[in-house]
């Protein structure tokens, strides 16, 4: 086990994980993953797809809030946009889903530029309101194109052919969003130890010592949505795939706000914080329902008006979070980590 | 009717819904004046307010001017412990740790009322004045809905009167321009944030009872103060003048958008004045315009 960064050659500087021993838990990891679907039940599986397919969208506005410090509640309304646009292609025009999901994360990225370039003359809660009024401009055009979305009765998407496959049980989907969300995680990790990941951090920690030291701002703050809005589609795309019926209902700026939890709660600028506090934000409600459940003889309000009290806990827990700590889960897990590493020494 | 007929009518809704918008602004600018920051919880403020008189004239049976005395003793101490127990705790944090706390307050606040009150049948409040139409400008109006365009037009004029003339007023002024340089030069910066705190509070709360007036009251009437966000942009954040002028050109814009072209405009005309305003004069008709290049 290491006790410290050892490392001689820039070989071994630049891996992700660096001993044997992260390595092999690594593993063990993947085998975890890749055994769960056959141990668990179906509501474990149902629990663990959507967990994913809120953590790709959530990878991608951790990139954009946590990383490049750029506020964004548009994620709900990148994620509309890819749910609708993957729907309308594989039911409307009959793309096959290999094609629909990128086609649909490029959409939605199409829309992150257009979103992307006011941000390049705006910051902090000007973003907040401008990518907000987005979700609701594209709610509106949902409820008023019934011919292309369905409206407010909601879209039917056809079920899911990868080739001669069809993906249609929980266990399936797990195969498919698993290894989608794993690859994107790997995908953001590296890319955060590039020229972009540390551009990205410079604007967020001073945008204008970042222009002073020759990052172009333009160019990377526009990216940064892009890409976000990328994933939030391939999201949408999947979410649209997986619950076979999206209505605008699915995708208010209530979701927005729930991505913005997740990140918060998880860790800002951290891929290990999306995960967790994707994880998070999903098991709370069910210990929720079970403190419900069991104090349903004596207080039957809890279990009643469980749905209310969801979303005033979310609220409380960011702000406790913020409040007491800042660095997110990821950010106990790291002092946690370190804690044991040396123990029994202090360092 | 053709579209004469129909003008007048339209442009006098937009103008009562304008004014709440208007007390919703103030609430905004106060707050983001004193402080910087942006209070995605005004909304729910007034939700909170709205109910807490629902309880006391409804249920209590307390006498209107009481019932909203005590309303806005309520909204005093409100303000009071949220600066207190929340907002003094994270001085000199990043503003963007501040909204995202506020976002997770209206979120605590909302589904407390909908814990509290989830099961109540929709009302409106009750009103001290007849509900009976009075023609003004060749447009109908019910006594409330000219009662709220006054209570606009008192609050303004007490902001207004109090930033320009008194010495807390000019101390939060000074705090806007420069938060260190106040504090250099004495102003108590704790002073200033809490009393920010509870003028937004107070506002809020009489918003609500008046929007409560001419229309129901349900758990989500917090949500409308997501479209006064277009109206503080248009105005200019930092300026009382712009927020009173905003909401009443974005209620009116509304109103016309959606009697004249569509109705379902008129959920979004707000956003798509927001989206224009931001690209072309971001810092609103009224606002500082601060000189930044990136």
């Amino acid at each position: 086990m290491s006790s410290g960064d050892y490392t001689v050659t820039y070989q071994e500087g630049l891996e992700i994980f660096k001993t044997g021993w992260a390595k092999s838990w690594l593993a063990a990891l993947f085998l975890l993953m890749a055994l769960v679907p056959f141990i668990a039940d179906t509501y474990f599986i149902y629990m663990a797809n959507i967990t994913g397919i809120f953590a790709i969208g959530a990878l991608g506005l951790n990139l954009l809030t946590g990383n490049g410090g750029l506020i964004s509640l548009a994620h709900g309304g990148f994620m509309a946009v890819g749910a609708y646009a993957s729907g309308i292609l594989v039911a409307k025009a009959g793309l096959p889903f290999v094609i629909a999901l990128p086609l649909s994360g490029i959409i939605a990225a199409g829309f992150g530029l257009v979103i992307g370039l006011p941000a390049l003359r705006l910051k902090g809660l000007y973003l907040a309101m401008i990518t907000m009024g987005f979700v609701f401009v594209v709610e509106y055009m949902i409820n008023k194109t019934p011919a292309l979305t369905g409206g407010g009765e909601g879209l039917m998407v056809p079920d899911l052919k990868l080739g001669p496959w069809t993906v249609n049980t929980d266990i399936e989907f797990y195969f498919l969003i698993i290894p989608i969300l794993v690859f994107l995680c790997y995908f953001t990790k590296n890319l955060m130890r590039t020229s972009f990941g540390r551009a990205l951090n410079a604007i967020r920690d001073r945008d204008l010592a970042a222009e002073v030291t020759g990052v172009y701002l333009a160019k990377y703050k526009v990216n940064a949505f892009v890409l976000s809005a990328f994933f939030a589609g391939v999201s949408g795309s999947l979410y649209g795939q997986y619950i076979k019926l999206i209505s605008p209902d699915h995708f208010g700026i209530l979701l927005s706000i729930e991505y913005i939890v997740i990140i918060i709660i998880g860790g800002l600028g951290t891929v290990l914080g999306t995960i967790l506090g994707s994880i998070f934000i999903n098991v709370v409600p069910e210990f929720l329902r079970l403190f419900g459940d069991v104090t349903r003889s004596s207080f039957p309000i809890f279990s009643e008006r469980f749905g209310d009290l969801r979303e005033g806990i979310f609220g409380l827990l960011m702000i406790i979070f913020i409040v007491f700590e800042p660095t997110g889960l990821a950010g106990i897990w790291r002092r946690v980590k370190i804690y044991w590493k040396s123990w029994p020494f202090r360092y | 009717m053709n579209t004469a007929q129909v003008l007048p009518q339209l442009f006098m809704s937009g103008i009562v819904i304008g004014s709440i918008y208007s007390l919703i602004a103030l609430g905004f600018v106060i707050i983001y004046k004193a402080t910087k920051i942006l209070n995605f919880a005004q909304g729910e403020l007034l939700m909170f307010g709205a109910y807490i008189f629902f309880v006391l004239s409804v249920d209590l049976k307390i006498p209107y001017i009481f019932a909203f005395l005590l309303t806005l003793t309520f909204a005093f101490l409100l303000g009071i412990s949220l600066e207190l127990f929340l907002f003094r705790k994270m001085m000199g944090q990043p503003v963007f740790s501040l909204i995202m706390i506020t976002i997770g307050l209206s979120n605590v606040l909302r589904s407390l009322a909908a814990f509290i009150w989830g099961d109540m049948d929709m009302v409106a409040l009750p009103s001290p004045l007849p509900m009976k139409p009075v023609k003004i400008l060749g447009a109908s109006l019910t006594y409330p809905q000219i009662l709220t365009i006054t209570a606009m037009v008192v609050m303004f004029a007490l902001f207004a009167l109090f930033f320009r003339v008194t010495r807390m007023g000019t101390a939060i002024r000074a705090s806007c321009d420069d938060q260190d340089a106040a504090a250099l030069t004495g102003v108590n910066i704790n002073r200033v944030f809490q009393l920010a705190w509870i003028m937004a509070a107070v506002v809020a709360c009489v918003g609500g009872i008046f929007l409560g007036h001419i229309n129901y009251l349900h758990i989500s009437m917090g949500f409308i103060a997501i479209r006064v966000f277009p109206a503080i942009i248009l105005g200019g954040m930092e300026s009382i003048t712009g927020a009173v002028l905003g909401g009443l050109i974005i209620g009116v814009a509304e109103n016309m958008a959606g009697g004249l072209i569509e109705s379902g405009l008129q959920d979004v005309t707000a956003y798509i004045v927001l989206i224009l305003v931001l690209i072309i004069r971001p810092y609103g008709f009224f606002g500082e315009k601060e000189i930044e290049r990136i």
